[in-house]
Parts: C-alpha cells; sequence; structure tokens
C-alpha cells in the first residue's frame, strides 16, 4: 500500500490565486454541509415560530385589537398588517444570530476548526466572510419559510407585503455582522449567552416598535429603538407594505444605520478574525 | 532559492515579556525527517507556528519553500501539511465529510477530492469508519484522521507537533508505523515531541530545545555519542541512602545523575561496573543495564529530565 504523497504534488494541485478569490466560497459551502446536518431542525423553527407567533399575538391579541379600536386603529391599518414587517425582520435576527454566534465560538474555542481553516491557503477574512456567508443564506430562507406560513394564514394583506421580505433579509444580515464581531472577540462565552438572552435579545424584542407604535413608549426609551436593528427594519418594512408615514431623512436614516451595522459589523470582524489566528 | 525547504537564522518570537523563542538557527532539507526535541514549554509549538505560517516572527530571518512567511503566508501554507497538537477536526461531519471540506479548502477539484478520500482513509486505517460521525471516534482515530487530512493536499512538508501525546501504547505504535511508511516515501517531516523514543523511532536530525534556545543539534545517535555514554547503569539504594551512597560512587564512572528515586551512572560498561559496586560492598535494592537514549542527552544538557 502506498499514498501518492511521495508525488508530493501540492505544487502542481494547488492553485493559489484561485483559493485567494472563492476561498470564502469553500468556508461558506462547509458551514452549509454541517447546517444541512439540522435541516429539520431549522426547517420546523422556521415553521413552528411563525405558526405560534400568528396564532397567539396576531390572531389572539390582534383581534382583540382590532375588534376594541376598530380596524386601522394601530398606524391605520389591521393589527396584522402592521405586525408582519416586524415579526419577519425578528426572524431573520434570530436565525441571522444562530448562524453567526455558535459557529465563531465553536471556531475559535470549542472546536478550534477555525484554526485549521487557517492552516490551508485561507486567511482569517475569508474565514469571516465564509461564516457570514452561510448565515447569510440561512436568513434568506428563514424569512422566506416565515413569509410563506405568514401567507397561508392569510396574515398578508397588504398588498405589497412582499417588500418586507428585503428589509427583514437586511435587518438579519445587518445584526449577524454585529453578533459576529461581537462573537470573534469573546473569551468568556457563559456570560455573554446569559446578558445576550436576557438584556439584549428580549429587550430587543419588546422594545423595538414590534408590537405598538415606538412613539407610544416614553421619550427616554425611545433610544432603544434607535440602537435596535429590529426597529430600522421594521420601519421600513411599515413603509414599504403599508405606507406608514416617514419621512424622507429618516427612512434615510434608518437605511444608512442599518447599512453601516453591516459594513462596519464585516469589516471588524474580519480584522478580529485575522488577529486571533495569528496569536 | 537555497537548497533548503526551510531555514531560519535567529528566530525570535517574544509573547509580552516572555521570550518563546530566542533566536535560534536551524534548517531541513527536502526528504529529512526533522525533530525538535524539549520540554513543554521549550518553545517548540511556537516555532512550528512560525514555520506554519500563521504567526509571525518577531525578528530574525525565516524562509520556508524559498519564500518570507510574512507576506506570502497562504502561498506557503498552500504546500503544507498541518497536524496541530489538539485535533481539531469538524465533530459535527462525518470522517470522509471532514477529509473532503479540507481538501475544498485547498481550491481542490471535488473530483480530485472524492477519489483522494478512499486512499487517505486506506492509509488511516479508517475504511469502515467512513461515515462515522468524528465525535465517536477514539483517541488514536482522530489522530490519524487529523494526519490524513493534512495529507489531502500532497503537502511538500508535513508538520506534526505532538503527534502520539495523550494516545495509549498501541495507538501510539500504529500511528509510529504510518508516519515511518511516510519518511519511507521521502515525504519531508517536521515533528515536535517530547517523547525521546519518539524521537529516536522518527527523526533523521533533531534540534534539543529548551527555554526557547536550541541546546544541541545532530541526528539521535551522534548526540547520544556526543552528550553520552554508551551504556548506563540505572541503581537504586532506597530514596534515604542514594545521596550518600552517590558520593561514594562518583569516582567509579564518567558522570553520575541523582534523580529522586535512582542514581544514573554514565560509562561504557554497565556489567564491570555493577561488578565493581558489589565487590566494593555496597548493595543496590535494584540495578539495570540499558544503552543510552536522548533522555539522557537532555538530562546532560539541562540536569533536567524531560517529561517533569
Amino acid at each position: 500500500m502506498s499514498i501518492s504523497t511521495n508525488r508530493q504534488g501540492s505544487t502542481l494541485l494547488v492553485d493559489v490565486a484561485k483559493v485567494q478569490v472563492r476561498g470564502a466560497l469553500y468556508v461558506a459551502e462547509a458551514r452549509l454541509r454541517i447546517m444541512m446536518k439540522w435541516i429539520w431542525m431549522i426547517i420546523g423553527i422556521a415553521i413552528a415560530n411563525p405558526v405560534l407567533y400568528l396564532i397567539s399575538v396576531g390572531i389572539g391579541l390582534g383581534g382583540l385589537i382590532d375588534k376594541s379600536v376598530g380596524v386601522g386603529g394601530v398606524d391605520g391599518v389591521k393589527y396584522l398588517t402592521f405586525l408582519a414587517p416586524a415579526l419577519l425582520a425578528q426572524a431573520a435576527i434570530q436565525g441571522a444570530m444562530d448562524e453567526t454566534i455558535y459557529p465563531t465560538i465553536q471556531g475559535f474555542k470549542w472546536h478550534k476548526t477555525f484554526y485549521s481553516i487557517n492552516s490551508t491557503p485561507l486567511s482569517g477574512a475569508q474565514i469571516s466572510i465564509g461564516v457570514f456567508l452561510a448565515a447569510f443564506l440561512r436568513v434568506i430562507y428563514t424569512v422566506l419559510f416565515y413569509f410563506g406560513v405568514m401567507w397561508a394564514f392569510g396574515a398578508l394583506q397588504s398588498p405589497k407585503a412582499w417588500l418586507a421580505v428585503p428589509t427583514a433579509i437586511f435587518a438579519g444580515i445587518s445584526f449577524g455582522a454585529l453578533m459576529q464581531t461581537l462573537a470573534a472577540k469573546l473569551e468568556n462565552e457563559n456570560i455573554f449567552f446569559v446578558i445576550l438572552g436576557r438584556f439584549i435579545m428580549m429587550p430587543l424584542f419588546l422594545f423595538s416598535g414590534t408590537f405598538f407604535p415606538l412613539s407610544s413608549m416614553p421619550f427616554f426609551l425611545q433610544w432603544l429603538g434607535w440602537i435596535s436593528p429590529l426597529w430600522h427594519a421594521t420601519e421600513l418594512g411599515r413603509y414599504l407594505t403599508y405606507g406608514h408615514v416617514i419621512s424622507s431623512p429618516v427612512m434615510w436614516a434608518h437605511f444608512v444605520i442599518l447599512a453601516t451595522m453591516l459594513v462596519g459589523g464585516l469589516y471588524f470582524s474580519a480584522r478580529i478574525f485575522t488577529r486571533r489566528l495569528a496569536k | 532559492m537555497s537548497q533548503f525547504l526551510i531555514s531560519a537564522r535567529g528566530l525570535t518570537k517574544k509573547f509580552g515579556d516572555l521570550t518563546a523563542v530566542d533566536g535560534i538557527d536551524f534548517n531541513v532539507s527536502k526528504g529529512e525527517s526533522f525533530g525538535l526535541l524539549g520540554p513543554n514549554g521549550a518553545g517548540k509549538s511556537t516555532v512550528m507556528r512560525m514555520i506554519g505560517a500563521t504567526s509571525q516572527r518577531d525578528a530574525g530571518d525565516l524562509t520556508i519553500l524559498g519564500k518570507d512567511p510574512e507576506n506570502n503566508g497562504p502561498q506557503i501554507r498552500a504546500h503544507l501539511g498541518v497536524v496541530p497538537q489538539q485535533d481539531n477536526l469538524d465533530m459535527e461531519l462525518s470522517v470522509t465529510e471532514n477529509l473532503y471540506i479540507y481538501g475544498r479548502y485547498f481550491g481542490l477539484p471535488r473530483k480530485f477530492v472524492r477519489g483522494k478520500i478512499d486512499e487517505l482513509l486506506t492509509f488511516a486505517q479508517l475504511e469502515e469508519k467512513r461515515d462515522s460521525k468524528v465525535e465517536a471516534l477514539s483517541g488514536g482515530m482522530k489522530r490519524r484522521l487529523t494526519i490524513a487530512r493534512a495529507l489531502v493536499s500532497e503537502p511538500e512538508i508535513l508538520m506534526l507537533d505532538e503527534p502520539t501525546t495523550g494516545l495509549d501504547p498501541q495507538a501510539r505504535h500504529i500511528l509510529w508505523d504510518r508516519l515511518f511508511r511516510l519518511k519511507e516515501q521521502g515525504v519531508t517531516l517536521v515533528i515536535t515531541t517530547h517523547f525521546m523514543d519518539e524521537a529516536e523511532q522518527l527523526c533523521d536530525r533533531l534540534i534539543v530545545m529548551d527555554k526557547g534556545r536550541i541546546m544541541a543539534e545532530g541526528s539521535p545517535a551522534s548526540l547520544i555519542k556526543d552528550y553520552s555514554t554508551k551504556e548506563v547503569l540505572e541503581v537504586r539504594f532506597g530514596s534515604d541512602r542514594n545521596q550518600e551512597v552517590a558520593d561514594k560512587l562518583k569516582s567509579m564512572c564518567d558522570r553520575i545523575e541523582e534523580l529522586p528515586d535512582r542514581l544514573l551512572m554514565y560509562t561504557d560498561d554497565g556489567e564491570s561496573l555493577l561488578e565493581k559496586i558489589y565487590d566494593a560492598g555496597l548493595h543496590p535494592k535494584t540495578s539495570l543495564v540499558r544503552r543510552s537514549s536522548l533522555e539522557d542527552v537532555f538530562l546532560r544538557l539541562t540536569g533536567r529530565t524531560l517529561i517533569e
């Protein structure tokens, strides 16, 4: 038995220029392979989540609200129409989080797989972008699933409801880029998960104008919306789907803030990945 | 391009105040099996990470495959196979998938990698585990898979950091056999170890490292010849008496080392030395004559044993 290593063919086999262009895609390919191991759980969550929300909050609470304040009582539309863009964006954020935080901590700490990837021609920046790209895909299909369930439930009353799909995806990837950066910096993830669940995700969901307009919050709590990608995406989604009134500068502000989170997140994540791997 | 695959001059790495690697020089030629022997903390892994072009040096020169790793990291890593001290396999994927994705990281065509996998599984004796999850493998199997993974791109240099640490003796021997085959096929190996038997079996030439410096360099046989005697007589008089006896025995041999539990006496003829000890009226509780090893070289050079 022999192994063809004696040919020592890497000089002929490996095309470094090609790897430098496509490296991030190879990482994304591997991430998708791992994601496929959990695909039924991912699909299950993507279906069960909206079903539960639409039944309890949409139909239960929404029916009550529409009955007591009259249809068109919340922002001039039925409660479900008002809620839909927010729920969609929330689902995107959740999906992005699962696909950035866990793989990043796993890669640096739990299984140290990023170190093995970095011992190939791939760079830290390519690993960072590859993980992000896989999360991007997860966000897209999570949002599409969610959207499909909403449609099946008759929860999409605005003819332009589909326009909430891109805003939700935008929210997801912006938040994902930030979370990936944070996760790459982490040394102790246990405390982080406690903080993340109780002091970031929960308030984010409750104080981002998800269930009621941010303007009905006391003024001193409204800043929570401004730092939340969820609120920015929700506002954009409401504007696009049913003509929720926002001034043009505010609309641009929503867009720019989300874009800044995305670009800044990607830039710093790539930098931190590179530095941590070289330590 | 020089005739060496790896060449280091004054290679230095610092972590804050600690100088992990302190200005070392060495060369590795094509087809050679080169070892770094030293205790934990000697700086071996740091040297490996610098050769692996993932950690940058603080001073000195380093050339790998004719290139400087400071600005040619990916170009160098494209031709290395790296087996780190701690297996970093993807636990969520199967044995085959681990080999497959690693091949893809080198940009190798899918078809080529698929063909290569069978060959690597045979080499690593993992054919029956091809669809198992990595989590379910034994320590020795994981190690063999990590080595197989490093070979997927047919690297010019295979680097192994402590390849058998943490394995039971049987698993170690299987692994040594696999590595020896690679060596026979002319693969250039760079190996770190703190096991002297491993260094003796696998390395053509090695450097003995301690505290970031090179203490000696040569083939295992020449190091033993230069720094030790042909044989060693190990005697035990009981821990309370060893030191007292050592003073009397000193003049009988070339050199004597006092370890907590025994005395090591360096001589070219162990049996006749033992007779002399009995003739002098001293009766050790146990005695053993053996050949000198790299352990003795290390003890001579540093005054300490390799595994403490």
